[in-house]
């Protein structure tokens, strides 16, 4: 193995950088103290706080409503268009326009949907969120199902249609299956992201149902307060936890 | 019937099979991208085109006044404002995240995974709690002025938060990841014999880095680039959080325009401005990555 | 691979065709709704917007118990934030908006709030007369008060002198630079400019508004931040010295430390009042205005006084709650005080220049 030498520099440093702020936070979350960095000892009371706090716990109801629905919508969704467009189309420009809500800058995309439900007459709401949230998760199932079927070949298709199979046969009985593990990545990026996504939400919420971000993000404005720091320790916790099983997951059925 | 009679006919059946398996498939979701995402895009087009209402909302009369007001000093002022910060950020997120890219793929397969794992993983934390962490962190009272007078790098407390360093790092912190990814996933297509090869023709490690990794690798930098400069551009959260609200951003102005000035169609046009630049530079980006791998191929 | 382009473009015309088609078919009258005096409450429900901690929590169980109407409170930080919502098209989900005068006023030109009728919400008499006529909407009938109060300098009195002009914080002394911080929402951001420059709070004179600009240009670099939402607490921490404040939110400061005091600068300040509407698209309007009734009954306007620390238009109320000036003096400010100051109004035509200069200045 050639050796890392100097690079260790790089990686400590970006390591540092990306960690020491969130060890912070989950440092704070266990100090008794209100005020940050006066040390007066070891204490659960902000998870307590936490988990009693109406709006976070709304608001986590709210998120999660969200990201399930999106998740179901825009799996489905891109799974479909993913197999579309690398098996029928074989197009780069239909492929691009499939992609493009990934990487669309979301405030132009949260005002263009403001905008859009405004004319319509769409009232705000989880739904809108929902709606919202499905247009970029379904380009990134679409992504990560596309990139699968370019290593697979198409040939196991051919020949169940060869053989007589149905387009649908020929679909849940070759095709699904061995997308299987790209199209459970693909949900689970879709869950996180719909988790921790502001920017949309914030445009197309409506003002009774604030998603957790929202919440978070009036929380933060209104100044510094111990439960936030629980509340991050969690959602890393969560995070960790849904990481480490997507990797899991897929290593399992891609051994298979 | 001939062999050749069969084919036709299949072949007939097969586009006929084709055509309506495009609808099937594909048809949904680009129906939904095209609601979702065409749509509302077009719709702000039209709107950057129109009267802004007296109360919010909009008139139908025709203008350009708003391209017009666009390139007014305060606008300009406020995109040069921008492209510093955000280039600023961008130039350090590659010059940290270039050389951890390259470490990470020097690592054994299973230490590998976990420093990818590593570094995505902060980033599915919540983004505004991040953002927070920093407010924490550069507080007058916190942790990192602390430690500066500690180590008798400044005397008294410093004003670190509230500036436009400080959403910088802000920015870098949210999108460090974004140029790690795309940069280690070049480097590892590059191919190892290519390098070997220069090695063993007498090139230094270094002459084989500049010559060979550094131009093949260029075009996932760019990306990892692209994916920071532009959302960088539009993120208004970070400068008002970490920069007190003294600092202001593209993203910025357009949720002002939007939400305090009510002003739709002037807001429109910023919106625009960012995704038309986000084509653009992917559009380089495609133009500099082709000629890039023309001479690979020419010269492999 | 160009047709494939042109066919996704008339596509998505057609789609806006549609939309802007649909779009058209909306629209309001202005006429308000017949009112049925003997609805049922208990069937209807209602979602109420208001900022957050500008309530008394348990208000929804109180406001069940007595009228039988099931209510959800949500939050919003700013008027803009709820602005948006409202004016975006649509049904926003809401009966009952708490927005502040000059944007109430905005949203009645707008079409967009219910006309006030008066016979459902007999507790206005409890209003104080200055109230029923201030200049965005005289005769409430739009918009009913929920709190008023004026804008000033909240400070801590044991760390600097009691400040007495706009410019002690546009203009800080050398050892209170980067020590105050400003409001950031556009009206409050020029007021001290304003005032200090003897100009209205008002004013739409761009010659006038060019100077307000200069003064808070200048006085940026000697600001912490823009902050229109943690103020009082950079006070208690003594990150900050002096801050412009809503003298409500300075008592918010004053309840954790009694160093924290408020003041009127002598150049004068704004009247500013928090209003509550009813949404055209309210579906609930004999529950909306039992609610604002609800509110505006003394005992119930006197316990949001006490809970939020703002003084309430409400005449029987604020005597009932008459002691709270020995802790928060400025819960003392009667309304003949108050209305020296200037009720602040929409600005109509104007408010783009607002907005421009607020980027300019917040860009400077």
């Amino acid at each position: 193995m050639p050796k890392v030498g100097w690079l260790r520099v790089p990686l400590v440093i970006t390591y540092a950088f990306l960690y020491l702020p969130i060890a912070v936070l989950v440092v704070m979350s266990f100090n008794a103290s209100k005020t940050p960095f006066i040390w007066t000892g070891f204490s659960t009371k902000w998870y307590g706080e936490l988990l009693n706090n109406e709006l976070i716990r709304e608001g986590f109801v709210n998120t999660m409503i969200v990201a399930v629905g999106a998740t179901i919508l825009a799996t489905v969704l891109g799974t479909l268009l993913a197999i579309g467009v690398a098996r029928y189309f074989r197009s780069a420009i239909v492929e691009a326009y499939s992609l493009a809500p990934a990487i669309i800058p979301d405030l132009a995309l949260a005002i263009g949907l403001l905008a859009l439900f405004g004319m319509l007459g769409v009232t705000l709401s989880l739904f809108s969120v929902l709606l919202s949230h499905v247009v970029f998760g379904m380009a990134f199932v679409a992504a990560v199902v596309i990139a699968r079927l370019g290593q697979t070949d198409s040939s196991l298709e051919e020949a169940s249609r060869d053989l007589g199979a149905g387009a649908t046969t020929t679909f849940v009985r070759i095709t699904l299956p061995s997308l299987a593990p790209a199209i459970i990545a693909g949900a689970l990026l879709v869950f996180t992201l719909s988790l921790d996504e502001f920017v949309i939400a914030f445009f197309t919420d409506g003002p009774s149902t604030p998603t957790l971000p929202i919440v978070i993000y009036s929380m933060v404005r209104f100044g510094v307060t111990p439960e936030i720091n629980a509340l991050a320790a969690l959602l890393l916790l969560v995070s960790f936890t849904i990481v480490l099983s997507a990797q899991r997951i897929t290593r399992l059925t891609d051994s298979v | 019937m001939t062999t050749t009679e069969v084919r036709s006919s299949g072949r007939g059946a097969s586009r006929r099979r084709a055509l309506s398996a495009r609808a099937v498939f594909a048809g949904p979701g680009l129906l939904y991208v095209t609601l979702f995402m065409s749509l509302p895009l077009l719709l702000i087009l039209v709107y950057s085109f129109l009267n802004r209402g007296r109360f919010g909302g909009i008139v139908w009369e025709f203008t350009f006044e708003n391209y017009a007001r666009a390139f007014e000093p305060v606008y300009l002022k406020v995109f040069t404002t921008s492209i510093v910060i955000a280039g600023v950020t961008t130039v350090l997120a590659l010059a940290l995240g270039y050389p951890t890219a390259y470490a990470i793929t020097r690592l054994s397969p299973r230490w590998r995974t976990v420093a990818l794992v590593l570094v995505v993983l902060p980033f599915w934390t919540n983004f505004l709690i991040r953002t927070y962490a920093w407010i924490v962190l550069l507080n007058t009272e916190g942790p990192v002025n602390s430690a500066l007078v500690d180590l008798g790098v400044i005397g008294a407390p410093i004003g670190l938060l509230y500036t436009p360093g400080a959403v910088v790092v802000g920015l870098l912190y949210a999108y460090l990841p974004l140029v790690v990814l795309p940069v280690y996933a070049s480097i590892e297509r590059v191919d190892r014999q290519l390098i070997e090869a220069a090695t063993n023709l007498g090139a230094s490690r270094t002459r084989a880095f500049l010559d060979v990794t550094l131009p093949l690798t260029l075009p996932g930098a760019m990306i990892g680039a692209i994916f920071v400069f532009v959302p960088s551009l539009g993120n208004f959260v970070v400068p008002e959080l970490l920069g007190g609200g003294k600092t202001v951003m593209v993203g910025n102005l357009i949720r002002d325009q939007f939400l305090e000035a009510r002003d739709w169609p002037f807001g429109s046009v910023f919106a625009l401005f960012v995704v038309a630049l986000l084509v653009a530079l992917f559009a380089l980006q495609a133009v500099i990555s082709r000629r890039i791998n023309g001479r690979g191929r020419a010269r492999a | 691979m160009h047709r494939s382009i042109h066919r996704a473009a008339t596509v998505i015309a057609g789609a806006a065709a549609t939309a802007l088609v649909l779009s058209a078919c909306g629209g309001g009258s202005t006429e308000g709704a017949d009112l049925d005096p003997d609805a049922d409450l208990s069937q209807q429900s209602l979602t109420v917007s208001n900022w957050a901690g500008y309530y008394p929590e348990d208000l929804p169980d109180k406001f069940k118990a007595a009228v039988g109407t099931t209510t959800e409170i949500t939050n919003h930080a700013t008027n803009e934030e709820i602005m948006a919502k409202l004016t975006a098209g649509g049904d926003s989900g809401i009966d009952v908006a708490f927005v502040s005068g000059q944007f109430a006023q905005a949203l009645n030109e707008a079409g967009l709030v219910e006309p006030i009728n008066p016979e459902f919400i007999p507790n206005a008499s409890n209003l104080y007369p200055e109230a029923k006529e201030l200049s965005y909407d005289p005769g409430n009938a739009f918009s009913m008060p929920y709190a008023w109060g004026t804008t000033g300098i909240c400070y801590r009195s044991d760390l600097v002198d009691e400040p007495t002009s706009w410019n002690d914080i546009l203009e800080p002394s050398d050892e209170n630079k980067g020590k105050v911080t400003a409001l950031a929402t556009e009206r409050w951001l020029m007021l001290p400019a304003q005032k200090a420059l003897g100009f209205s709070a008002n004013t739409t004179d761009e010659g006038e508004m060019q100077q307000v600009k200069d003064k808070l240009i200048a006085a940026k670099p000697g600001l912490l931040a823009y902050d229109d939402t943690t103020f009082y607490s950079r006070l208690v921490s003594g990150e900050a010295t002096m801050v412009v404040a809503w003298d409500g939110w300075c008592n918010y400061g004053t309840a954790e430390d009694p160093n924290i005091k408020f003041t009127i600068p002598k150049e004068g300040s704004d009247l500013w009042a928090d209003t509550m509407v009813i949404l055209k698209t309210s579906k609930n309007k004999e529950a909306a205005h039992a609610f604002i009734n609800y509110i505006l009954d003394p005992v119930n306007h006197a316990w949001v006084a006490e809970n939020i620390l703002y003084k309430v238009p409400n005449a029987p109320a604020m005597e009932a709650v008459a002691g709270l000036a020995t802790d928060y003096p400025n819960m003392g400010l009667a309304p003949a005080d108050l209305l020296k100051q200037e009720s602040l109004v929409d600005l109509g035509e104007a408010g783009p220049m607002y907005t421009e200069i607020a980027t300019e200045v917040t860009s400077s």
